[in-house]
């Protein structure tokens, strides 16, 4: 007989249990990491504490065994009854009982930057798309220094030139911001698909919640200065539809623009949509248990967000494409008040 | 298959002699009770599946079931009781059903049901002259005895993904699960399970765990050794016995051996010359004196087991790359031989922010090697923490001195509050600013 491979099918969780794990929630990611990594560790430590909650109770059968009893003519067989466990339903020999459990990530971060990760469990993945439909900014905190340009901007690459820094100032740094964000901001009106002469447009631009709600290159909704010392120095960006190498290369942008040059030394995200850093879990957290409090704690926010209410199978029913000016009222709770004309979501 | 029989019945005949009319009755029909075994099986074509009473003139691997049959036979036959009257046949379904399966209860009696599973995807049956046979009716009257030993269970599938199919009938897989052995991570091995249902447990399994037992193996230890190695159920005892000579000879204490050979399943797999080759392997590499080379090995005894490439690696990265001089080595690897066996890379990783980062010379990670032991994001969180709150010190000659060991080896609510004088939510509020 021929032994095959193959791997046990996915196993429905029991009700209770699959209530509480399903749902968003938000890890920080350490640097060093890859994302995906990270996403099996946290999938294995959930298995791993499933399996060993779970009790299976194995089947019963009853046989009837042949017994020898001594009698009067010689031995007797007779039948006795037992009740035995059925041994096919052994933990040892049917293995555990979760294998797998879908488990998604959200906006990726790659291997040298680290903050924010969004996780999905279950049916959480399908709100983890409709949350990305959204289109709502993310926050970076991103800390670089001048007086290098290296060949993929950052610290850690091959150097390309020095140079010096001394004639750069908190002023100077400030109107190069200034004009970086003007450029994203007329970028930001393109692409977010509207007729700009039209009364709609100026309402939303006015409350900030102007977003392009389509593909669009990376969008830098604002920045700031937060930490001066040169060489070193931090910004804080809002941004869209980014990658961490964009934010590398506009530093390095800044860099140039101030005639001299800049690496970037960290990239660390803050807040990705509804979730902050106050959120996210620490590695030494990511335990059933925790996990579970923090998907009870996120769900009223994104429920918020997504605009529905969850239905009893735990199905949302967004409002969809129409809602093109999303947000419905959401406003964004981090808004750095006067100094940007749009902000939030 | 007419003829020997019958030359059989023939020769029982002659033997017994006393109530012979109604011995031929029963001899007679016992007879054609196989027969009948035999045309169900052949009308099932598809089923593939062995009959447990297999044709006698089937050759197999050692197995006869002749003498079975035999035995079997003429144990009825002695047994005064049996009673084959017409009041107590079971109905004619439950006869048919017994008949099929009546010949695996001659079996089951032998204890030998786990050697007729189905081991082999071809049958080769023997084209046996069935169709000779009358057809005995399926009223057929059968002792009670023979009624009561019936054990109608479903037929089991020839091909199977699973072990789960066989456990319950298979007594060798009865007793290995109920020894401990993992049966479940067998399954993704495939030469395992067919090795084991070929296997009976009285002749081939009992004989080996009683050797392990005299080596010393722990009774609730066996069943993880049979997961991680059940090949040794395969293994000659006699090969066993002299590894075992061999180990004593180099002078291994009896707890040290078999502490060994529970830690590492596989050691008695290996043959003389190999053991020898290694144990000669690390006497030279390491320049280690005889009592120390076998403390190394006692400890870690996968390095017995293991390939010796990835040590010759690591080796040459601790003295090239890492600059250690070969005391400095000796001393770490006699107090962590895992050192020997960890990955290159991490192995470096973590030396580099050992010494460039955090700024520890050589003769201090020497003195504590146990920060191999460490994981690295660990060590790393920590010493920026400490950083952050100005303790990081790790120099013995200054005060508030920390040590490496207690760096890596405290757990975090410890750390925390003695050694960096701070709270758990300050660490993991700090973890979240990295």
């Amino acid at each position: 007989m021929v032994v095959c491979l193959q791997a046990d099918k996915m196993v429905r969780l029991k009700w209770p249990l699959f209530q509480t794990l399903r749902g968003v929630f938000a890890v920080y990611k350490p640097p060093g990491i890859h994302w995906k990594r990270l996403r099996d560790t946290v999938e294995t430590k959930l298995l791993k504490e499933l399996n060993s909650l779970e009790q299976r109770v194995p089947r019963q059968q009853i046989r009837f065994l042949p017994s020898f009893t001594e009698g009067e003519n010689g031995v007797e067989t007779s039948l006795t009854v037992a009740q035995l466990p059925v041994l096919a339903d052994h933990p040892r020999v049917k293995g555990p009982k979760f294998v797998g459990l879908k488990v998604g990530a959200g906006h990726r971060l790659d291997l040298r930057s680290s903050g924010v990760l969004v996780l999905g469990v279950g049916n959480g993945n399908q709100q983890l798309v409709h949350l990305h439909d959204r289109h709502l900014t993310k926050e970076y905190n991103i800390q670089g220094s001048f007086g290098t340009a290296t060949e993929d901007f950052s610290d850690t690459g091959r150097l390309i030139e020095r140079t010096t820094y001394d004639h750069i100032t908190l002023e100077r740094l400030e109107r190069i911001i200034a004009v970086i964000q003007g450029i994203h901001q007329r970028a930001l009106l393109t692409y977010s698909g509207i007729d700009l002469k039209s009364q709609e447009a100026y309402e939303l631009a006015s409350r900030g919640l102007l977003r392009p709600m389509h593909k669009s290159p990376p969008i830098i909704t604002a920045i700031r200065c937060v930490h001066f010392s040169p060489p070193n120095f931090t910004l804080a960006i809002q941004c869209l539809h980014e990658t961490q190498q964009y934010l590398r290369k506009v530093i390095h942008e800044i860099g140039l623009e101030l005639k001299s040059s800049a690496v970037c030394t960290h990239v660390r995200r803050t807040r990705d949509g509804i979730f902050t850093v106050e959120d996210a879990l620490v590695r030494t957290r990511w335990d059933l248990h925790s996990i579970q409090a923090a998907i009870q704690d996120s769900r009223s926010k994104v429920n918020a967000t997504l605009g529905a209410t969850v239905t009893s199978q735990g199905k949302t029913c967004p409002l969809g494409s129409k809602a093109r000016r999303g947000g419905a009222g959401v406003q964004d709770p981090h808004q750095w008040g006067r100094m940007h004309t749009v902000h939030g979501f | 298959m007419a003829s020997p029989n019958v030359r059989r019945h023939g020769n029982l005949i002659m033997v017994n002699g006393t109530k012979m009319s109604s011995l031929c009755h029963r001899i007679c029909y016992r007879w054609s009770s196989l027969r009948i075994t035999g045309l169900v099986f052949s009308s099932k074509q598809e089923t593939k599946v062995l009959p447990k009473a297999s044709y006698s003139l089937r050759s197999w691997s050692g197995f006869n079931t002749h003498p079975c049959l035999l035995t079997q036979k003429l144990w009825r036959l002695e047994n005064p009781n049996l009673n084959s009257s017409a009041a107590d046949s079971p109905p004619s379904k439950e006869d048919g059903t017994a008949r099929f399966t009546e010949s695996s209860i001659l079996l089951n009696t032998n204890q030998n049901l786990g050697k007729t599973e189905p081991s082999r995807l071809a049958i080769d049956v023997q084209p046996v002259a069935l169709d000779d046979a009358p057809h005995p009716s399926l009223f057929e009257e059968i002792s009670e005895e023979e009624a009561l030993r019936i054990e109608a269970s479903p037929p089991l599938p020839p091909t199977s993904f699973t072990l789960r199919d066989y456990v319950d009938q298979s007594e060798t897989l009865t007793k290995l699960v109920l020894l401990g052995m993992d049966l479940s991570k067998l399954k993704m091995r495939p030469n395992v399970a067919n090795m084991l249902l070929r296997l009976d447990f009285d002749r081939d399994i009992k004989g080996r765990l009683l050797f392990l037992k005299d080596v010393g193996v722990d009774d609730q230890l066996l069943g993880a050794f049979l997961t991680r190695n059940p090949f040794i159920l395969t293994e000659d005892i006699e090969n066993l016995q002299m590894r075992i000579q061999y180990l004593q000879s180099k002078k291994f204490s009896k707890e040290a051996i078999s502490r060994m050979v529970s830690r590492a399943p596989y050691l008695l797999n290996f043959s003389v010359e190999r053991l020898d080759n290694r144990l000669g392997f690390y006497q030279k590499e390491l320049g280690l004196n005889v009592q120390k080379t076998r403390d190394l090995v006692t400890r870690l005894p996968r390095l017995l087991t293991g390939s010796l490439e990835p040590v010759k690696e690591n080796l040459k990265v601790c003295r090239i790359e890492l600059g250690f001089r070969e005391n400095e080595i000796q001393h770490m690897v006699t107090n962590v031989p895992k050192l020997l066996l960890a990955s290159k890379k991490k192995v470096t990783r973590l030396f580099d922010y050992l010494h460039n980062t955090m700024g520890i010379p050589h003769h201090l990670i020497t003195k504590f090697p146990q920060v191999f032991n460490g994981k690295f994001l660990r060590i790393k969180d920590r010493h920026l923490f400490l950083e952050h709150l100005g303790r990081a010190q790790y120099d013995p000659t200054q005060p508030n001195y920390i040590s490496l060991d207690k760096l890596v080896a405290t757990p975090d609510d410890v750390f925390c509050v003695e050694i960096a004088k701070g709270t758990l939510l300050d660490f993991e509020a700090f973890q979240k600013t990295l």
